[in-house]
Parts: C-alpha cells; sequence; structure tokens
C-alpha cells in the first residue's frame, strides 16, 4: 500500500486524442508512456519518481489493456537490466528511478546495454534527485550519459515539453539503438499543469510474441570481439545518426535568435528560469518572448556542435546555464569554440554558482549579472532577492568571489569574536540594572516576575526554527533505537553502520544513533571491516548495522547477511521489518504480509531468507513496541558467545501505512455497531513537572507541550495531541527508563457489550463514593 | 495586459492539507479560464517537516488562440503576492525565506503553533515569543491577516487547509467570486460539508478587520491582583488568609496559591507552617524584597508540594482527573473508559514513602532491600478505574493525609527546605537580589526518581558554589548557572559555566566529560 493512491486519478490516463489533461508530472509520463506505445515498464521507487511507481501500479489494469508488462524491479540494477527486452525486439520499454543513487546501482546494465545496443525504444526516466529537498549527495546524472554515450534529454519543466520528450526519446532511442534517459528534477515530478492529449496505443509487437519467436543476435552480446565492435559502432554509427535526428527533429530550441549580440544556452530544465530572470530585467515576458537570444537544450548530450556554431555566429558572449558539477557542457562547448575557431567570450560557472540548486533567485543573480557586464541592464537597477536559503549554496561566495575561503573564516571568527564581547557587556548591564531594579522595587508594586532580561528586538535567527523530518506517530522504529540508547547505557557506545531509509532518522536528535550511511541496504556490508583478524582477541564490542526490509531485498540479503555468514563476521545487524519499503512511500517488497495483491506474491518471511543464507543466531521480535524485549534481545546479541552474524528482525508495521489501512476498517466496524477499542495516551498535567524528559527519549510528534495548568508553576507541562495513535511506547518508555508517573493509557470502548456497561457502573458503585468523600474532605479547608 | 502572473507560497507541515490548498488554487483558477501551476516537494511533509507549495496564476486560457505561459518552480525571494502558511512560525519562515515584501505582500496565516522538536526538547520553558513572531510578519508585510485557523478548523471538523482556502477568499485577493471558491470545494468532493462550514467561517473572519488582526496572547498572563471575598467555613484557613492579608498587596495572590497548594496537598497546618517559614524570611534583614517574597512564596511552595507517591496516588484517583482524562481523549457518555497509569516505582521510593527509621533501613544493603527491590524491576500498569488498583492508590493518597510527616521523605525534604530558606536568609542580608536568584534555583527540582536526582544534584552544585562565594557572587552569575543548568541533562553546561566564571569545581563534579548522572536505570546485577 502505498503513502499515497492515484486510483481516481489514473482514470485521466484513458484520455484521447485532443483532449486537455490536468495533472502531476508523473501522470503526464505515464499517459505519454501509453501514447507512445510502451510494451513494458519498470522500475524501483525513491523521490522524487516514488509516485511514478505508484502510479503505474495504480494503473496496472489500463497498462494491462494495452498489454503492457509491468514490474517492481528489485533494485535499479534490475530494472536497468529489464531493458535488455529491447536489445533483440522491436518492444519499447521504459523503466524510472531516482538518480545518482539509481545510476549507480544500474550502472553495470546500463552498460552493458549501451554496449549492444537496442532494437526497440528503450527510456530511462530518472528523478533527478539534486537541489532543494533533496535527501542524497549531490551528484549529476550526466556523467553517466558520457560515459556510457546514453543521450539524455533534460526537457523544458511545463508538462507539455516533459510529454514530448518522452515521445521523442523513443525515436531517438530507436533511430540510434541507443538507449535514452530522460531528466526529471524534483519540482518537475509533481509540478501540476496541463497538456492536449493523444490517443493510446498498444505495441504492435509484444512481449508474448517475443516469447513465442525468439531473436538470437551474437553481435549485441557484450563479449570480444563484438563489445570492441561496439566501441566503434557507438563513434561512427550511432552519435552520428543521434546528432542528426536531434537536429532534423528540432529537439533543441532557438528562441529570438538574433535579437541580440550576446545570448544564453540553457539546459531545458532551466529555461523557465532563465526566462523568469529576463522577465524581471524587463528583457521578456510571460510567454517567452525574449529580447535576447537563447539556446534551450532539450537534449543535453549528445551536445550538437553545427547548433553551437549557429547560435554564436554574431555574437559577442554567451551564458552556459548548466546546474550542478562538474560543468561538463561548459567544457565541451569551450572544446567545440575552439575547434571551430569561434571567436567568442564564453561564461558559465564564472557568473553562476560553481555548485548547488539553481533555482530562480540564483539563475536571476547571475543572468543579471551577465547582461550588466554588456551593457544590456543597467548596473545596481535590479537588487539581489534577499533571502535566507538552506542549503545555502555556493552562491553567495562565489558572487563574493574576491573573498578567500581563509579570510572568510575570519571574518566570522571575528564576528564571533565581537558577539561575545557585546553579550559579555550586556550580561554585566543585565546584571546592574537587575542590582537597581531589586532596589527599587521594594518601593514598587510587582509589575512582572520577569527581571534581568535583556530587552531586544528578537531577529528571524531567534524566532524562526528548523522542522527537520523525523519518525512519525507511532513509528515503530522509534523503539527499536530507544533500546538501542538504553542498551549503550549499560554497553557503552557502539560502532552503528547505518542505511538509507526512515531508519536513518535515528541520526537525528533525540537520538543520536549512527556512524556511517553507505548507500541503500549497505549497512551491513559497510560494517564489514569492523572484525578482529584471526587469531587475535576478541573484540570488546560488535559493531551494529540497522537495515530496512526495503533495503533488505534491495541487495542487502546478498551483500550484509549472506557474506557475513560466508566471511564468518561477528556483527550484529537490526532487519527492521515493518511490511514496506516505508521512506519512499510505502510501497510493498517480498516481505509485505498485508494488502495482497493478484499481481503480486508477497508475505515471505525475512527470517526463512536469513535462516536460508546460512545465519544461525536470528532473533524475530513481532512487537517492536515491547522496549523490555527489545532492550533484551539486542543486549544478547550484542554479548552472545555464539560465532557468525548476529541477526534481530524487528517486526511491526509502519505505522503511516497501518493507519491508512486500518482507520476506514475501524471506522466502519464502529459505524456498524461492532465493539471497538480505542487506546491513546496521555499525561497527566497535575503529575507533569515540565521536564520534558520524555520527549527528549521518544522525539513523538504527538508529544508536545502546553501551558502549565498551574499558575505556580511555569514550565510548560507535556502534552498528547489528538493524532496519538495509541502505539505505547511513550508508557513503555517511561517504565524502562524510570521517567515519571504521569503518563496513562486511555481505552474507549466503542459500542461496549452490556457487560462492559455494567461491570463499569459497578466499579463506580464503590469508587464513585470514595472519591466524593475524598472531595469532601478537600472542601473543607478549600477556598 | 496583465503582465505578470499572481504569485502564491504556500508553507504548510504534514497533515494540514498543504497539498488539497494547492490542488484546490489550481482547480480554482483553471475552472474560471485562468493557467495555473502549482509545484512542491512531498514525501518531507509526510514525515513531520515543512514544506513549500508554490503556485503561479495567469489569466487568458479561456481565449482559445492564448499561447501558454512559462511558469517557474520555486518562488523568486522579493517576488511573491500572495503567502499562506499554515502555523505562525511557517510565516516567519516565509519571512526568512524572503517571500513577503512590504510593497506588495499579502499574509494569511494561523496564529497557533506547532512547536519545534527543539522548542519541546528544552528542559525548561524553551518556547518562542509568539508575539515576537506576529510582530516581525506583521511589520515584513504589506496586509496581515491572521486568526486561529487550528481551533476553527477543529469547530468545524476540517482541516487546517479549508480555513486558509477561506481566509485567502475573504481576504479579496484572488479575482474570483466567494461562489467559484465554494463551487472548488464541492466540485473536490471530499468532506465537502465540514470543509464548507470551516471556509465560511473563515471568510467572514478574514472579512472582518478586527478579527483578522488579532494576536496570539503571547505567554500565559496571569492576573496577580489581590484576590478578595475568599470563602472559607475553616477556621484555620480563615486565619492562615488572615496573614496573608498582613503581606503588602502586591504579594497577595501568590501567598494565597501557595497556601491554597499546600492545604490541597496535605493539611491546613502544613498551610501554617508554610505562613511560617514565609514570615521568617520576611522578618530577617533584606527579607522584605517584595521579589524575592514573592518567587520565594512561589517555589516554597512547590517544593512544599513535592511529588511522592501519597501525592500522586491522590491525584490520580480524584474525580475530577477522571472527568479530565475523558474530556482529553474524547470519551461520548456512552462509551467505556478505563484509565491504565504507567508507574515505576523504584526502591527509593517505596523507602521515601515508609517511616524513617524504616526506609532508612531498607535503603541499606541488606535481605530486606533485595526482598523489596525484586518487585521494582518492572514497571506496572495499574489500572485506576479498576477495583484493585482504585483501591490501592486510594488507600496509599489516605494514608499519606495521616502519616506523611513521619515518612521518610518528608524528613529529608524538610531538611533541604530548611537549609535552602536559611541560606536565602543569609543572602537577603547579603544582596536581596541574590537571594531571589537563589530562590528561582529551586526551578532546577522538578520530576521523579532520575530526574529529579538530576535536578537536586544540579540544584545542590549551585547551592555549594552560593555557600563557599556568597560575598562575591552577581546576581547575574546566579542566573547563568541556573540556565546553564537547564542547558542539558548531563550537566556538561553548568560544569562551564562555573569554569567560565572561574568557580571551583572540585568535588563538583567527578567525571564532567562522561555524564556524572544517568537517565537510566544502573543495569541490573
Amino acid at each position: 500500500m502505498a503513502e499515497r493512491s492515484f486510483k481516481g486519478e489514473v482514470k485521466k490516463l484513458r484520455l484521447g486524442k485532443g483532449d486537455v489533461f490536468h495533472g502531476e508530472g508523473i501522470m503526464a509520463i505515464t499517459k505519454a508512456l501509453l501514447e507512445s506505445g510502451v510494451s513494458y515498464v519498470g522500475g524501483y521507487q525513491g523521490a522524487p519518481i516514488s509516485h511514478l511507481m505508484d502510479v503505474f501500479s495504480d494503473a496496472s489494469d489500463i497498462l494491462a489493456e494495452y498489454n503492457v508488462r509491468f514490474e517492481n524491479s528489485a533494485n535499479e540494477a534490475a530494472a536497468a537490466a529489464m531493458l535488455s527486452a529491447s536489445v533483440n525486439y522491436p518492444l519499447r520499454g521504459a523503466v524510472t528511478f531516482k538518480t545518482t543513487v539509481g545510476t549507480n546501482v544500474a550502472a553495470d546494465a546500463l552498460s552493458n546495454l549501451s554496449s549492444g545496443g537496442v532494437t526497440g525504444g528503450a527510456l530511462i526516466i530518472l528523478g533527478e534527485d539534486y537541489g532543494e529537498g533533496s535527501s542524497i549527495m549531490q551528484e549529476r546524472s550526466h556523467a553517466f550519459a558520457m560515459k556510457s554515450q546514453m543521450w539524455l534529454l533534460d526537457p523544458r519543466p511545463n508538462l507539455t515539453s516533459i510529454v514530448k520528450a518522452v515521445k521523442d526519446g523513443f525515436e531517438l532511442s530507436e533511430a540510434t539503438n541507443t538507449p535514452v534517459m530522460m531528466m526529471m528534477r524534483i519540482r518537475s515530478c509533481h509540478l501540476r499543469g496541463t497538456f492536449v492529449c493523444d490517443d493510446n496505443r498498444a505495441s504492435t509487437f509484444t512481449p508474448k510474441e517475443a516469447l513465442e519467436h525468439p531473436v538470437r543476435d551474437l553481435t549485441r552480446i557484450v563479449l570480444p570481439p563484438a563489445s570492441f565492435q561496439h566501441e566503434v559502432e557507438k563513434i561512427e554509427g550511432r552519435w552520428p545518426r543521434a546528432v542528426r535526428f536531434i537536429q532534423e527533429h528540432e529537439l533543441n530550441e532557438f528562441i529570438s535568435e538574433d535579437a541580440a549580440n550576446v545570448g544564453i544556452v540553457t539546459q531545458g530544465g532551466s529555461y523557465n528560469a532563465v526566462n523568469r530572470a529576463l522577465h524581471r530585467v524587463g528583457l521578456s515576458d510571460m510567454y517567452g518572448n525574449s529580447k535576447i537570444p537563447i539556446f534551450v537544450m532539450n537534449c543535453v548530450y549528445p551536445l550538437v556542435d553545427a547548433e553551437f556554431e549557429r547560435f554564436c555566429k554574431g555574437k559577442r558572449a554567451i551564458l552556459i546555464v548548466e546546474e550542478g558539477q562538474p560543468n561538463f557542457i561548459e567544457q565541451n562547448v569551450a572544446d567545440i569554440l575552439r575547434q571551430r575557431e569561434i571567436d567568442i567570450r564564453l561564461h558559465g560557472k564564472d557568473v553562476l554558482p560553481l555548485a548547488g540548486d539553481y533555482n530562480v533567485a540564483t539563475v536571476f543573480v547571475g543572468v543579471r549579472d551577465f547582461l550588466v557586464e554588456y551593457g544590456f541592464v543597467e548596473p545596481g537597477k535590479f537588487p539581489d532577492p534577499v533571502a535566507d536559503v538552506h542549503p545555502v549554496s555556493l552562491f553567495e561566495l562565489q558572487r563574493r568571489k574576491q573573498i578567500p575561503k581563509a579570510h572568510a573564516d575570519e571574518v566570522s571568527a571575528e564576528v564571533a569574536e565581537q558577539r561575545a564581547k557585546v553579550h559579555k557587556v550586556q550580561a554585566a548591564a543585565a546584571a546592574a540594572k537587575a542590582a537597581t531594579r531589586a532596589a527599587a522595587v521594594a518601593k514598587q508594586p510587582v509589575p512582572s516576575v520577569q527581571l534581568a532580561e535583556v530587552e531586544k528586538e528578537p531577529t528571524l535567527d531567534d524566532t524562526v526554527q528548523g522542522r527537520p523530518p523525523g519518525l512519525c506517530t507511532g513509528c515503530p522504529e522509534r523503539p527499536i533505537f530507544t533500546s538501542i540508547m538504553l542498551v549503550e547505557e549499560q554497553l557503552g557506545v557502539h560502532h552503528i553502520a547505518s542505511d538509507i531509509g526512515c531508519n536513518l532518522f535515528s541520526i537525528m536528535p533525540p537520538f543520536n544513533l549512527g556512524n556511517t550511511t553507505m548507500g541503500y541496504g549497505l549497512s551491513g556490508a559497510s560494517s564489514e571491516a569492523f572484525n578482529v583478524a584471526p587469531g587475535s582477541p576478541a573484540a570488546d564490542k560488535r559493531a551494529i548495522a540497522i537495515m530496512g526490509d526495503g533495503g533488505f531485498w534491495h541487495n542487502g540479503l546478498t551483500t550484509g547477511i549472506a557474506n557475513a555468514v560466508f566471511n564468518r563476521s561477528d556483527n550484529v545487524t537490526i532487519i527492521v521489518d515493518n511490511n514496506y519499503a516505508a521512506a519512499t512511500g510505502g510501497q510493498d517488497i517480498p516481505s509485505t504480509r498485508t494488502n495482497r495483491r493478484a499481481i503480486r506474491d508477497a508475505g515471505h518471511a525475512i527470517e526463512d531468507a536469513v535462516k536460508g543464507v546460512g545465519v544461525k543466531w536470528v532473533r524475530t521480535i513481532t512487537r517492536t513496541y515491547d522496549l523490555e524485549k527489545m532492550t533484551k534481545t539486542l543486549r544478547e546479541a550484542l554479548t552472545t558467545h555464539t560465532d557468525g552474524p548476529k541477526v534481530i528482525i524487528a517486526q511491526s508495521e509502519c505505522m503511516l501505512n497501518k493507519q491508512r489501512r486500518v482507520k476506514p476498517l475501524k471506522l466502519k466496524a464502529i459505524a456498524d455497531g461492532k465493539r471497538v477499542v480505542r487506546e491513546r495516551f496521555g499525561v497527566d498535567s497535575d503529575t507533569c513537572t515540565g521536564d520534558h524528559s520524555c520527549i527528549r527519549l521518544s522525539g513523538c510528534p504527538s508529544l508536545t507541550i502546553k501551558e502549565n495548568p498551574d499558575p505556580l508553576r511555569e514550565d510548560p507541562v507535556t502534552t498528547v495531541l489528538d493524532s496519538c495513535v495509541g502505539c505505547g511506547h511513550c508508557g513503555e518508555m517511561a517504565h524502562a527508563a524510570v521517567l515519571c508517573p504521569s503518563f496513562y493509557k486511555a481505552s474507549i470502548v466503542n459500542n461496549p457489550t452490556p457487560w462492559d456497561k455494567l461491570s463499569a457502573r459497578m466499579r463506580m458503585w464503590i469508587i464513585a463514593p470514595l472519591q466524593a468523600m475524598a472531595a469532601r474532605r478537600r472542601a473543607r479547608f478549600a477556598f | 495586459m496583465v503582465v505578470d502572473p499572481i504569485k502564491i507560497a504556500v508553507l504548510a507541515m504534514g497533515g494540514e492539507g498543504g497539498g488539497v490548498l494547492a490542488d484546490w488554487i489550481v482547480d480554482l483558477a483553471e475552472g474560471n479560464g485562468w493557467f495555473a501551476q502549482t509545484t512542491s516537494v512531498p514525501g518531507v511533509a509526510q514525515r513531520t517537516g515543512a514544506t513549500i507549495y508554490y503556485l503561479e496564476l495567469f489569466p487568458g486560457a479561456n481565449d482559445s488562440k492564448a499561447k501558454q505561459p512559462v511558469f517557474v518552480e520555486s518562488p523568486l525571494p522579493g517576488d511573491v503576492d500572495i503567502v499562506i502558511a499554515s502555523e505562525l512560525m511557517e510565516a516567519g519562515r516565509a519571512l526568512k525565506r524572503g517571500f513577503v515584501s512590504a510593497d506588495r505582500t499579502t499574509v494569511i496565516s494561523s496564529t497557533h503553533r506547532v512547536y519545534t522538536k527543539r522548542e519541546k526538547m528544552e528542559m525548561s520553558d524553551g518556547r518562542i515569543d509568539s508575539d515576537a513572531l506576529l510582530k516581525q510578519v506583521e511589520k515584513a508585510a504589506k496586509r496581515y491577516i491572521r486568526f486561529d485557523m487550528a481551533k476553527l478548523a477543529g469547530d468545524a471538523g476540517a482541516v487546517v487547509s479549508a480555513c486558509m482556502f477561506g481566509a485567502l477568499c475573504g481576504a479579496g485577493v484572488l479575482p474570483f467570486t466567494r461562489k467559484q471558491f465554494e463551487d472548488t470545494i464541492v466540485k473536490g468532493g471530499k468532506g465537502v460539508k465540514s470543509s464548507l462550514k470551516a471556509f465560511d467561517l473563515s471568510f467572514s473572519k478574514a472579512q472582518d478587520a478586527k478579527e483578522s488582526a488579532s494576536g496570539p496572547a503571547g505567554k500565559r498572563h496571569v492576573d496577580e491582583s489581590a484576590p478578595r471575598d475568599l470563602k472559607t467555613d475553616s477556621a484555620a484557613v480563615q486565619a492562615l488568609l488572615q496573614r496573608v492579608r498582613g503581606y503588602p498587596e502586591n504579594l497577595q495572590w501568590i501567598l494565597t496559591e501557595g497556601v491554597r497548594k499546600v492545604i490541597d496537598y496535605q493539611d491546613p497546618a502544613y498551610g501554617k507552617l508554610y505562613m511560617d517559614r514565609m514570615d521568617a524570611l520576611a522578618a530577617a534583614p533584606g527579607g522584605k524584597d517584595v521579589q524575592l517574597l514573592h518567587e520565594t512564596a512561589r517555589y516554597l511552595a512547590l517544593w512544599m508540594a513535592y511529588d511522592d507517591t501519597f501525592r500522586v496516588a491522590d491525584l490520580k484517583t480524584r474525580s475530577s482527573r477522571f472527568q479530565r482524562v475523558r474530556d482529553e481523549v474524547h470519551a461520548h457518555p456512552d462509551q467505556v473508559l478505563t484509565i491504565g497509569e504507567y508507574m515505576h516505582p523504584r526502591i527509593e521510593e517505596i523507602c521515601d514513602s515508609m517511616p524513617a527509621w524504616l526506609g532508612r533501613w531498607i535503603l541499606k544493603p541488606n535481605f530486606a532491600h533485595r526482598f523489596v527491590r525484586l518487585f521494582t524491576l518492572k514497571g506496572r500498569v495499574i489500572k485506576t478505574t479498576s477495583l484493585t488498583g482504585f483501591l490501592m492508590l486510594y488507600m496509599m493518597a489516605r494514608f499519606g493525609y495521616r502519616f506523611r510527616r513521619i515518612s521518610l521523605r518528608y524528613k529529608i525534604e524538610t531538611r533541604q527546605i530548611d537549609a535552602w530558606l536559611e541560606r536565602l536568609r543569609k543572602l537577603a542580608g547579603v544582596d536581596p537580589a541574590l537571594a531571589l536568584e537563589a530562590a528561582k534555583c529551586q526551578r532546577l527540582i522538578k520530576g521523579y526518581s532520575n530526574t529529579h536526582a538530576r535536578g537536586l544534584m544540579n540544584f545542590n552544585t549551585i547551592m555549594k558554589v552560593i555557600d563557599q562565594n556568597m560575598n562575591h557572587l552577581a546576581p547575574a552569575q546566579l542566573a547563568e548557572m541556573r540556565n546553564a543548568a537547564l542547558g542539558d541533562e548531563r550537566g556538561k553546561k553548568l560544569f562551564e559555566c562555573l569554569q567560565r566564571n572561574g568557580f571551583s569545581v572540585d568535588g563538583l563534579f567527578t567525571d564532567p566529560e562522561h555524564h556524572r548522572h544517568s537517565l537510566y536505570p544502573a543495569p541490573s546485577a
């Protein structure tokens, strides 16, 4: 079950020729695939294309109508390998994954695929996870296109262009026997707009026909001597054909080509920002009628030398707007200019930042500075957009490139010193003020209780704090981390190899656990060096790897577990078995125990897999919220004398998905008059003293603070929000860490049975009079 | 001719319907002949983070020859017309991101707060000053429409997004009619009735200049005017109130509350002890300082009403408490409610509740200690709504009223309170401001079990520093130490603070780098 359902929206995929489609980028891509007559799709989820996988999944019946095979690939390598169906047969196929993590994993298959080349169109839709909102290392997919010689499309960020790019991609792929990558930036995936549809079409050739009439072509298999031939083919055949195709089909666009003697070259994905920048300085409008020539590269690899020659003609200078680094395009352009002896000034990352997101503000400043330099914009007329953008790109530093880094540090040290001085003076002033006030105060009425406070205007740095993402309310991973904290209190700090997924939130407060993250499913492998050499005395501690079930099936089973057995590793791996690839949006995986669907065969136990590869010490905990058991098992894993890897499988369903699954069922049961018990937790504000230890230990979003109802107490008390799902962690934690008696569990019985009601009433026959007696005693002295 | 699109930034957190709002706005625009585009970075908001939705609207879509406009995917600072924030600090974030310009930006935000992790994790009060935030937004925006949307959404049974949509309509900043707005909600088809209700309420609020300019009350404001006409039938209580009236008027409220607290805790005789202690301070040289008396009245009452097992049992079994839980968890009268208390008394708490001699004996490592300890290894869930659970706690509470004064805990607390008061009296003679800061240090002692032990240790550390440096200690230094003690659980900041101020830390900390106090139970042997 995915976090978002597209069941309703996928109906739009049936729109026909001339209909106007309103919706998101990912949906538009799916529609474009259907319009292109695709035969098979696959991929691996991950932001920003997670939802594309969900759309494929939710649209599986529509895809089936057009004989499209959809597969949830095991990982990105598997997805790329799936494209081999296009090698021998005229089958159009598309796969999707996030990059560059996806291209990294898929690199082997992609290299082989692009070596032998394809017959049917092969499209790789890349969710380029770069810039604001990204959760991975900042790298470019561009390098993969270059090294394997696959073509890379980077369409303008509007649905019409994106849909066109999908169709162009297939044709380009087929015309050049080369797989084509199409880049979707983070915001483009969820860009909501419109485009005019075409009819869907089913492929005339299907996987069934391929199965029944297999074709074998030895020259397409990557083995010498064919592999050497492939390289020659790339250079002599496929590349020139690609260049010709790009020119003939006008994939790249020339806008206002001769309007001025300077021009801007941009990746398609940055075109809109370039236009807005020109618009802001009065040189373009909302329709893109620019007064400055723009060369829009919807295909950013390969570059077409002739098109550059054409664009540079009659110009003094060009600016390359190229997001990310290294500046492959700029280097390539420099090469073209040199080779063709074009005498023109080339700007790029001298004007724009070397690294980081090219958002509108960044592009605006770069384009403005470029135009100021060449006299198209009056200097100083358009000020910098003032903003405190986080994460800070090199933008600021680069703009002040006169200040070298070392000097910048000095400056900040100076500032810090200055600040410290100011603080000292303020403190002294406050002390003096307090003393005078205290002396004077005896004669005056008390206006407020606060003393010794420096009154100064707070800045936004004082009043606005970050909201880093964290574990959801009721997350079953929270008790796992709490138990690690509790065990570490006894056994000391351990080396913890973290993985990719929600479990990586452990590195942040309140848990602060985890030393490294090396890639999806690689936590086990990344702790392998932490084993003593054979024959030497055992270490006092063991490394702990935390792995999600998504990562486990992605590759962790082999890289982290099987190989740990094989190499006699002594480490501990905790597998978080929450039923889904939760971090990417709750997609089903082989061990998913709920939500069985016809297109999948799930429910395969991780324990069986782990035992199957030879692990002897395996413990499955079926309820992670059982903090005592969690803690005990973990302590045992870290201290047992059993040799070989120790694996703890911690099971509880992802709460986000569970709520989505269970809530409607519960509501229905209540409406049907069935007895349903709802549990939730609370904190007694009478007994809470406002220390917030519980919040620091748990970090549950439902655990928050409110005004202390006691007029004498000043610190806010802890309270539990209505969003509490009653997972019970706060109570268990209060027990395990001996916190306080303020937590209570309320069980609310909906549609109670006659016995429920009677027994409750009978209890109150005794309790109520006693309570009344106590109340009367208090009332005697009350006022 | 229109040159610029309408640019809207929506700042929201997960579950607040920021995406729904963005979709509504696009539907509204597209449904009425406009071009519209929205972008977002989803996923992060789902997992408690904040996210920004950015929209651009441009007219002319109903013209068949119209060219598609070129929209951008992220807001350009200084170039946003409307900012809609689901919460007050999110409005502040819009400012920080540069989306709010005084010459053009209308800001619409809720005034309620969803506290950040940092605010919540603080050991005392880490809340940001809402009034300051509000002032900042007010100052930066061309127009600032705000009201408590969370409350309104709750009343209407809707999500905050419906309130934001209503306020957007009421603000009159979009060229669409109210009917067009409402039709959009209806067409959306989800939770239509409640959304329309929230929309309507928010629309009216946004239209009312006064309603939409109200601010948060800021932090709690306590009305400290002297209480009048307090009625009681008890002569003993009457006498105590009479003594309170002997104090300056601006102290009467807090003393009354103090008396109320300690009587509720124990009995009028305990109230008398409270007033005796206050009188003793007032009689000391320098003890008449109003601030000093005011804060001592507060903290003495809180300390005297220390949370022992009797007190907890009493508070947990009151009928008013049963009702409060019922309200808090929204249990209807026709639903059956059971309450389970999570309790984990350590051997220390058990001994604390015993007669002093017995408690002290069991605390020693002997067979009785080992025996009692067996029952404290695990936490227990006690059902106060069951007969056994209730009777156990009820008896405990009754027992407390009778025998608290002979308990070990009472002896320990009394000794500590008296030492503290004596120190305050002494300090008052040196500098009442210093005594005031020392009085406020009681704030460090709170919580239970390990939390309590940690607070007490910090308190004692500071008291030691006071005793050693009584004559050359500035009140500000003392305040700094107190805040440092509240800075972290491991006492690191306090240690650094003491070092920075040049106080000897010998004997105060054993191993400052390591946590000198553990928040967790010691490993079972």
